[in-house]
C-alpha cells in the first residue's frame, strides 16, 4: 500500500528540490510524477512525507536516488521496430548526403537505444561520419549508456527486435556476452558522445540534422512540452528530422506549423526550410 | 493546458478494465453504447505489445462509437471509445487530460488497469465509472476501490458470467460495488447511469 501524498505535499518537495539542487520538476507531468514520487516514498520505505522531505533537505547523495526514480529508465534495443526501419529506409538516404552528421538522442537514459542507432549507422556505413551526441538528466543511467553493459537475458528481446526493424545480420555479433551479461562492441561507441543536458533548464548547444527524443516528452506537460520543442527547433538545421515515441506527437506545440510528418504512423517530422 | 481546439468536457468518464476472457464481454457491451451516453469511454486491456492494431481494429468493427487510439496529452472526449495502448500504464493528467507512462510494470501488466483507475478516481471523483470484468489476475480491484472511494460509480462483471472469476472475485472480496452486473447488463446500464436525461435519477 502506498502512501497518500497530497498535491500540496507534492508542490513542497517540487520547490524544495528546485531550491536547494536548481532541478526543476515544476513541469512535469504531474499524474507520472505523483506516481514516482509515491513510489519512492514505499520502495524506500519512508514513514511520513515529513521524513522523506527531511532526507531531500538534508542528504545531497539522496538527489541522485530521486533523479533515477522520477527520470524513467525503461528502454529497450530497437524500440518499435517499425521506427528504426523508417529511420533506415527512409531518413538515412536524406542524411548520407550530408558530410558530417551531427545527431542529438536526448533523453538517451541507459543508452539502449543509442547503440541501435549506431548500429543501424554502421549497417547503411555512415557512422564514420556520424556523430551522436547522447544526453540525458540522469548521471546513474548515462554511466550505464557509457559502459555499454547490459543484462544478457534481454538480448534475445533486442535481437527480435532488431529483426524486426530490418536487421539482416547476427545481431549477437554485436556484443561479446560473459557471463549473464554483455558488453557492446566498443567500435559502435566511437562515435557517441555522452553528456548530461536537462531539457527543463539546459539550452541548445549545436545544430542537428536528427533528432531522437522518444518517451522523454509524455513525461513533461505542455508548457515544458513547447520550451523542449522551441530548444529542439534551435538545434535543428532547415530541412532535419525529430523522432519521437510511439504516442508523442508535436501537433500540441507552436512550433508544429514548420514540420510536416513524413510518412505512415512512425513519429518522424521534418522541418521546413529555414 | 489544453490548447487550441474547443471541445465539449463529456460528464462522465467510464472506464473498463479486463484481461483474460473480457474481449467476449466488450463485444456485447460496446454495440450497445450509442451517441446518448454523455461520456468518454476509456478501455484499458492486458494485451500483448505487437496485437496492438488488430484490437482496435476488431472493437472498432463492432462498436457503434467510434474508437480511437491515444495519444499523449489527448483530451477525452465526449461519445469516443479510446484504448489505452500496450506498454505504457495510461494515466490523467489534473487538467483530464490523458498521460502516458512507461514505468515499471504493476501487478505485471503494463497497462495496469489499477495505475488507470486510481488515477481516474483522483482527477474525475464522482465523474468516474469503473468497470472491472473477466480476468486472471487481481489488477484493477484496488483502482475500482479507489474509484468507489472518490464517490466513483463502480461495477463488477458477476463472477459467474466471467470466463475467469479471479479479477471479479479480487475486487468483491475488498469491497461491495454498487453493481454487480452480468455481460448483457452491463451497457444498459452505463447508458442509463451516463445519459444526459436519466443520470440524474440515481
Amino acid at each position: 500500500m502506498q502512501i497518500e501524498l497530497t498535491e500540496d505535499q507534492l508542490d513542497t518537495l517540487i520547490d524544495d528540490v528546485q531550491r536547494e539542487y536548481g532541478y526543476d520538476f515544476g513541469d512535469y507531468a504531474r499524474a507520472s510524477l505523483h506516481r514516482r514520487i509515491a513510489r519512492l516514498m514505499t520502495v524506500d520505505r519512508f514513514v511520513s512525507f515529513a521524513e522523506l522531505r527531511y532526507r531531500i533537505n538534508s542528504d545531497k547523495d539522496y538527489l541522485s536516488r530521486l533523479i533515477d526514480m522520477v527520470s524513467v529508465n525503461v528502454t529497450e534495443m530497437f524500440r518499435d521496430p517499425s521506427f528504426y526501419a523508417a529511420l533506415r529506409t527512409q531518413i538515412f538516404p536524406v542524411l548520407a548526403t550530408y558530410p558530417l552528421i551531427r545527431i542529438w538522442h536526448a533523453g538517451c537514459a541507459s543508452g539502449e537505444e543509442v547503440y541501435s542507432m549506431a548500429i543501424l549507422l554502421k549497417e547503411s556505413k555512415l557512422l564514420d561520419k556520424s556523430i551522436i551526441y547522447a544526453t540525458d538528466i540522469n548521471p546513474t543511467a548515462l554511466s550505464v549508456a557509457r559502459a555499454g553493459i547490459y543484462p544478457l537475458a534481454q538480448m534475445q528481446k533486442y535481437s527480435e527486435n532488431y529483426v524486426a526493424a530490418g536487421g539482416a545480420e547476427d545481431f549477437s555479433r554485436y556484443y561479446t556476452a560473459q557471463y549473464d551479461m554483455v558488453k557492446m562492441d566498443t567500435a559502435l561507441t566511437k562515435r557517441i558522445v555522452y553528456a548530461t543536458h536537462n531539457l527543463a533548464t539546459d539550452s541548445s548547444f549545436n545544430e542537428f540534422q536528427l533528432i531522437i527524443c522518444r518517451n522523454v516528452l509524455i513525461y513533461f506537460n505542455q508548457t515544458l512540452q513547447d520550451r523542449v520543442f522551441h530548444l529542439f527547433d534551435d538545434s535543428l538545421e532547415g530541412l532535419g528530422f525529430i523522432g519521437l515515441g510511439s504516442k508523442e506527437s508535436i501537433r500540441f506545440s507552436t512550433v508544429a506549423a514548420s514540420y510536416q510528418q513524413v510518412a505512415g504512423k512512425d513519429k518522424i517530422w521534418r522541418k521546413g526550410k529555414k | 493546458m489544453a490548447q487550441g481546439q474547443e471541445i465539449e468536457a463529456p460528464s462522465k468518464v467510464i472506464l473498463i478494465g479486463g484481461s483474460a476472457g473480457s474481449l467476449s464481454v466488450l463485444l456485447v457491451v460496446l454495440p450497445l453504447l450509442s451517441e446518448r451516453i454523455n461520456a468518454a469511454v476509456v478501455l484499458v486491456m492486458h494485451r500483448h505489445t505487437r496485437s496492438e492494431d488488430l484490437l482496435e481494429a476488431l472493437l472498432a468493427s463492432r462498436a457503434s462509437l467510434p474508437v480511437r487510439d491515444i495519444e499523449d496529452k489527448d483530451q477525452p472526449q465526449r461519445g469516443i471509445i479510446y484504448t489505452a495502448p500496450a506498454d505504457y500504464h495510461l494515466l490523467f493528467e489534473p487538467d483530464g487530460s490523458f498521460a502516458l507512462d512507461s514505468s515499471e510494470k504493476v501487478n505485471y501488466s503494463r497497462p495496469s488497469i489499477d495505475v488507470t483507475f486510481e488515477s481516474a478516481a483522483r482527477v474525475f471523483g464522482t465523474r468516474a465509472i469503473g468497470v472491472l470484468l473477466s480476468g486472471a489476475n487481481a489488477d484493477g480491484a484496488e483502482g475500482l476501490y479507489e474509484i468507489e472511494q472518490h464517490g466513483g460509480i463502480t461495477i463488477v462483471q458477476h463472477p459467474e458470467t466471467a470466463e475467469v472469476d479471479y479479477m471479479p472475485r479480487s475486487a468483491l472480496q475488498l469491497f461491495s460495488p454498487s453493481y454487480i452486473a452480468r455481460p448483457g447488463e452491463i451497457a444498459p446500464l452505463l447508458v442509463r447511469l451516463a445519459s444526459d436525461i436519466s443520470a440524474a435519477r440515481d
